[in-house]
């Protein structure tokens, strides 16, 4: 069944409105709250029930996705110019591959979407009204599932990944707390907060991420399944 | 049209110059900079398009025409974002003359010409400051094609806006082009405070002008200390100087 687009604010006013068979899936959460194992899963079980998937995530874009590493291995890049290449890494990959991939009838899963990128500007003092103008090009997901986890979870889950806590991950361009534990804690409380609200805002389908991965693969694929038949968790939002 | 109405509250001055291609606006502003520089002022320049983060990117993506106008807009506003954050404001709060060769008007005119809303333009650009002064060189369309297609007979893809699809032909497109871009300049200059400057007047003349708005807009501007610079401090702005004074 066609889904007609709808986004957040003006889209793109200058392609022409239609509808397409494909479904756009974000998979939002922090950092260490298992997302890529989840997409993996999700994948695959898409994958093996006939539906052609196309993976999506930040920094991802062929126009400014590498740029945008680079630029954060310096301390070059302000915050509202980090916010701006974040909105148009977004873009690039909305225009020239998430739409062309709907029109196709994939099944669009996005490892990360506005949410995320949105919730970090926050935590570095954007004002919300100017992103979520900024961002009101992005297209409504047709399902946004939320991994929730709590800041000490994440905490052990990026010690587990790398013996380093990242720099950006743990907000110490925030200067919140010298300690680096104390600034992550601090940081990704910060980040849920946001993501908490935007949650009930913006009608995310929250999951426990710290249920074991089969069972919170079992919670994503019930929420998929109605989008894939037609009436989805969004449908008339 | 609400954009940009509240004054800065830095030491600094920002002026800055718009126009269409070929209005002559980066003469008249790089006149400006020797004059002000030879009265010992504390200045910095700035243009568009021209952030180090940004600019391979942009030319690299207008090389490859990889851009949709939503993209072209954006990748624009990261470019003068960087600039604008890591140069224009310190320089403003340190109490330099801050002179921009084109500003955030370029992308109201350009990116709304291209599809995107002017809301989002807008908003997009809401963190900018609003300049002490901003002159837009104004010129019959035909002088200013004039000029360009005189010079420079090579004419870039997006610079004549051939990725809008309106002729085939690249001076056409430009000069289709740059009256949509001159329709929306014309538009804001009124309620956007934009002085408009007759640009088919002569050199010197405009020059004249643009000099005594700028010595009156000087008046109570306590510029940086330049001691450290190595020049003078900065003797009173007289505005009737030559343009070789």
């Amino acid at each position: 069944m066609n889904r007609a687009w709808s986004f957040y604010g003006q889209g793109f006013p200058y392609l022409e409105a239609g509808s397409w068979p494909g479904r756009l899936i974000a998979l939002e959460g922090a950092d260490g709250a298992g997302r890529s194992t989840q997409i993996a899963m999700l994948t695959d079980w898409l994958e093996r029930h006939r539906h052609p998937v196309l993976v999506t995530g930040l920094r991802r874009s062929a126009l400014v996705g590498k740029l945008i590493a680079r630029a954060k291995l310096g301390n070059r890049l302000g915050r509202r110019t980090r916010s701006l290449l974040y909105a148009t890494d977004l873009a690039d990959q909305l225009e020239n591959q998430v739409i062309p991939a709907l029109r196709a009838g994939f099944v669009v899963l996005a490892d990360r979407y506005i949410f995320s990128a949105m919730a970090r500007d926050l935590a570095r003092g954007a004002e919300p009204a100017w992103l979520e103008q900024l961002y009101g090009f992005a297209l409504k997901p047709d399902l946004i599932i939320y991994l929730q986890t709590t800041p000490r979870e994440r905490l052990a889950r990026a010690l587990a990944k790398s013996s380093t806590l990242d720099y950006w991950e743990s907000g110490l361009d925030l200067g919140l707390a010298d300690d680096r534990v104390a600034s992550h804690l601090a940081y990704q409380s910060l980040l849920q907060e946001h993501l908490d609200r935007m949650a009930d805002l913006c009608g995310f389908v929250t999951v426990d991420a710290s249920a074991p991965k089969k069972e919170i693969h079992e919670q994503v694929r019930s929420a998929v399944e109605p989008v894939l038949e037609g009436g989805g968790a969004l449908a008339g939002s | 049209m609400a954009f940009l109405e509240t004054a800065h509250p830095y030491p600094g001055r920002l002026i800055i110059v718009e126009g269409c291609d070929g209005s002559g606006k980066s003469t008249q502003l790089a006149l400006l900079k020797r004059w002000l520089e030879a009265m010992g002022y504390p200045v910095f320049f700035t243009e568009w398009n021209s952030s180090d983060l940004i600019k391979e990117a942009t030319k690299k993506a207008k090389k490859a025409k990889a851009l949709t106008p939503t993209t072209f807009s954006l990748l624009h506003a990261c470019d003068f974002a960087d600039r604008f954050e890591t140069q224009m404001l310190p320089h403003l709060q340190a109490g330099y003359l801050v002179l921009a060769d084109r500003y955030v008007y370029t992308a109201l005119a350009r990116d709304v010409v291209r599809g995107c809303h002017p809301d989002w333009v807008r908003n997009t650009y809401r963190f900018a400051v609003r300049p002490d002064l901003a002159f837009y060189f104004s010129a019959p369309l035909e002088v200013s094609l004039m000029r360009i297609l005189a010079g420079r007979p090579e004419l870039k893809y997006h610079e004549a806006g051939m990725d809008l699809g309106l002729s085939p032909d690249p001076a056409e497109s430009f000069r289709l082009f740059q009256g949509l871009i001159k329709e929306q300049y014309d538009a804001m200059a009124g309620p956007l405070g934009l002085i408009t400057m007759d640009a088919t007047r002569p050199v010197q003349d405009q020059q004249a002008e643009m000099r005594a708005v700028v010595a009156q807009m000087l008046t109570g501007y306590e510029p940086a200390p330049t001691a450290a610079l190595g020049t003078a401090r900065p003797t009173a702005a007289v505005a009737d100087e030559g343009v070789t004074g």
